[in-house]
């Protein structure tokens, strides 16, 4: 297209646009796979891990085993028996306990020696034999607190009713901010929307541009007065608006469903989403147009997009606590920055200090990424 | 018929190497995956920023305040004089912890014999917010101890003499690690198998191998070999690096777990190619490998206890072959465990295996378009 066509062409070129848009949605359609990664996935996977994602541990079960039972051994068992957080078992002998923590029967032991009731009355104090299976080191950490927990309960009873005072010099008054009650489904909820979401954005264009170039299709399109930028504008408008309709969809799943408090402003989030989505639809027209080749692109979305996206976003794992180099690389992760941008809108509000910088990244992310698409469906062209 | 067989594999992995591309996507990513991935997945903290607001100028608020920035994970980034400081810090997320000690906390710890200390934790991230409120217990637990032998109070009647096994320093490194291998795994048999059969489909040139001589069977057998055969190799690649360089003990048997990886191998090459025979066009494929991959990942256990879902969703994962490649993984790395403790984990996988390669091959001859 000449420079002096241009201005003539105007008005032809809204009508281009349209006319691409329609086809876009026309072969969306046709293939009932976009309406399904659309609609179907979010909902799919958003109720499944709403519901089976949770690292709230309860009814760990546990061996109790006294060598001698007594009123003190009945007496601290009864302390771990009336938790929620455990499931008791009655083991006979150590022997038979620790072969149910190997058999995967209990993940912990609580062990009472047979001069257990005798050394409580000495001054340096009973022990208390713990045996926690490290092998889920997470869980083990958690059951240790329980069980410290129900220590700590049983001593404070034990010493209020002979009438002594528990010796703890500094008491402890937490305080937790955004999520009182610590429920893991208000954290790991806004994070699955921007997995899901990445999913989505990058699933529904990874194959479109390299469909095109493999059946020929697009040469077609470029022998019309359509240009590139117009051909590529028509494919974003159509799979931004399929991809806006799965975002409302998982935003009012987890507010609706999951009851996960919304304490930012909805607009925020949308304008936040949208620029997320942007730069999911970029990545994947990057990639389709990178490879040219669908088998590839759908390699390479396989590889690149879902587990970088739910190991390396600061979903699940705290990137401060990475080294260096992996926490550099978390930087070109899109889902990174919508990650902390959905925790905080959803739990804490709107803070602008986090959601700008964030917002910025997103929007640099997407330029890059269509930027790449551009120009390597452009050059393929000369 | 040993000859067609080894043709159709030959063709097989030409249609999966000879593209550059290709081969470059299938060889380096897990390995670079594994490394950056096996950095990245641990729950222990390292680095926990807090700031600290201490009102109380005594001597045992300096105490306190010693331990904690003696302790490696904290690291303290900010020193505040009013109260109004802490929110905005905290809403940045500049830093995690909040210490904050009043004014009368060393004049209370003298007369009355204890003081209490406030702690604000962001609990945007819940999970990092639990470990990290665990750190801070732990470091006062340990004041307490100090303070009560120094001061000659008496010691509570009984205390807690904790032992981890299998993983006694409680390293989520060891943890995650295997579970990496078993999603690489995955990844990988997904690659070569979900995508096959659709793009013979799109290309037409399935048509022409169905009416070769070629049995169903045959072509089944011929498209789950290479599949089979790349997620060993890489597999074994993969262990190397976890034993290697992430140095992660492997204390079982190593029959046992190359049975597991054969048996993984088997079932999620089946689905793989169960997803591609319903599969018309290579997208559907696409979106059939993440329906199957991305449930499968999430409720294996990898990052969240199998027993704290709920027993519905508990039900569901026992058609998930990663749920027992993992446990195959974790117990053979790091329970030492062999074929006796982990004959509930083949069966299962060898169900699900046999079940999708019938069902695919069915497929192959039923689902013509």
């Amino acid at each position: 297209m000449s420079a002096t066509q241009k201005p003539s062409l105007r008005g032809g070129g809204l009508m281009r646009l349209k006319g691409l848009v329609r086809k876009e949605f026309l072969q969306i359609v046709r293939d009932p796979s976009s309406i399904a990664i659309a609609f179907v996935m979010p909902i799919f996977l958003l109720v499944l891990f709403g519901y089976g994602v949770s690292l709230d541990a309860d009814h760990v079960p546990v061996a109790l085993v006294a060598e001698a039972p007594s009123p003190d051994t009945a007496d601290f068992f009864a302390s771990l028996e009336s938790s929620h957080y455990f499931a008791p078992l009655h083991a006979r002998t150590l022997a038979a306990a620790e072969q149910a923590l190997r058999e995967g029967r209990v993940n912990a032991i609580v062990h009472l020696r047979a001069n257990f009731a005798e050394q409580l009355r000495r001054s340096d104090g009973a022990p208390i034999q713990v045996i926690v299976n490290g092998v889920d080191a997470n869980t083990a950490r958690l059951t240790q607190g329980y069980i410290e927990g129900a220590w700590g309960n049983w001593l404070a009873r034990r010493t209020a009713s002979q009438g002594q005072e528990l010796a703890t010099p500094v008491q402890l008054e937490q305080r937790v901010w955004f999520n009182s009650e610590l429920r893991s489904r208000n954290y790991l909820v806004p994070g699955l929307v921007a997995i899901i979401m990445t999913l989505i954005g990058t699933l529904l264009t990874a194959l479109v541009m390299a469909r095109e170039w493999e059946r020929g299709t697009l040469e077609a399109l470029l022998v019309t007065p359509a240009s590139m930028t117009e051909i590529l504008l028509g494919k974003i408008i159509a799979y931004f608006v399929l991809g806006t309709g799965g975002m409302l969809l998982t935003v009012g799943l987890a507010v609706g469903l999951f009851e996960v408090p919304l304490r930012g402003a909805f607009w925020l989030l949308w304008a936040c989403a949208s620029l997320f989505l942007l730069a999911a639809l970029g990545m994947g027209l990057a990639i389709s147009a990178v490879a040219r080749n669908q088998f590839v692109a759908g390699q390479v979305a396989i590889i690149g997009t879902f587990l970088p996206a739910f190991l390396l976003s600061g979903f699940i794992f705290d990137i401060d606590s990475m080294p260096t180099v992996v926490q550099g690389i978390t930087h070109v992760i899109v889902a990174r920055y919508f990650v902390s941008i959905v925790q905080t809108l959803f739990l804490a509000g709107d803070v602008w200090s986090v959601v700008l910088p964030n917002a910025f990244a997103l929007l640099l992310m997407a330029a890059i990424f269509l930027g790449i698409t551009w120009r390597k469906s452009r050059k393929r062209l000369e | 018929m040993l000859i067609r067989l080894l043709a159709l594999i030959h063709k097989e992995f030409l249609a999966l190497l000879k593209d550059p591309r290709s081969r470059m996507v299938l060889i380096v990513p897990p390995m670079i995956q594994l490394l950056v991935f096996g950095y990245a997945a641990t729950f222990d903290l390292k680095d926990i920023s807090y700031a600290l607001y201490n009102e109380d100028r005594g001597a045992a608020s300096r105490e306190l305040v010693a331990a904690f920035d003696g302790a490696p994970a904290f690291h303290r980034v900010a020193t505040l004089h009013a109260e109004g400081e802490v929110a905005p810090l905290v809403d940045k997320r500049a830093v995690l912890v909040v210490l904050r000690i009043g004014p009368r906390f060393s004049a209370d710890l003298q007369s009355r014999g204890s003081a209490s200390v406030q702690v604000i934790v962001d609990g945007r991230n819940s999970n990092t917010a639990l470990i990290a409120l665990n750190y801070v217990r732990a470091i006062v637990d340990g004041f307490n101890r100090e303070w009560i032998a120094a001061h000659g109070l008496p010691a509570p009647p009984a205390r807690l003499e904790t032992r981890a096994w299998f993983n006694p320093n409680l390293e989520s490194r060891w943890f995650f690690i295997p579970g990496i291998i078993g999603m690489l795994t995955l990844v990988t048999t997904m690659l070569v198998t979900a995508l096959t059969v659709a793009r013979e489909r799109e290309q037409g040139t399935f048509d022409q191998l169905l009416v070769t001589p070629l049995r169903p069977g045959e072509i089944l057998l011929g498209k789950a070999l290479p599949g089979f055969i790349v997620g060993m190799v890489q597999g074994t690649a993969i262990l190397l690096i976890a034993t290697l360089w992430f140095k992660v003990p492997l204390l079982g048997s190593l029959p046992a777990l190359y049975a597991g990886l054969a048996l993984f191998l088997l079932s999620g090459v089946g689905a793989g190619l169960l997803i591609s025979s319903l599969a018309v066009t290579q997208q559907q494929g696409l979106l059939g490998a993440f329906l199957f991959m991305v449930p499968a990942v999430i409720l294996s256990g990898f990052a969240t206890p199998i027993a704290n879902m709920p027993t519905v969703v508990q039900t569901i994962t026992l058609i998930d072959p990663l749920r027992y490649f993992l446990v195959i993984l974790r117990k053979v790395f790091l329970e030492g465990a062999g074929f006796d403790v982990l004959m509930g984990q083949f069966w299962p996988m060898a169900v699900i295996g046999g079940v999708s390669l019938i069902l695919a091959s069915w497929l192959f001859r039923h689902r013509l378009y």
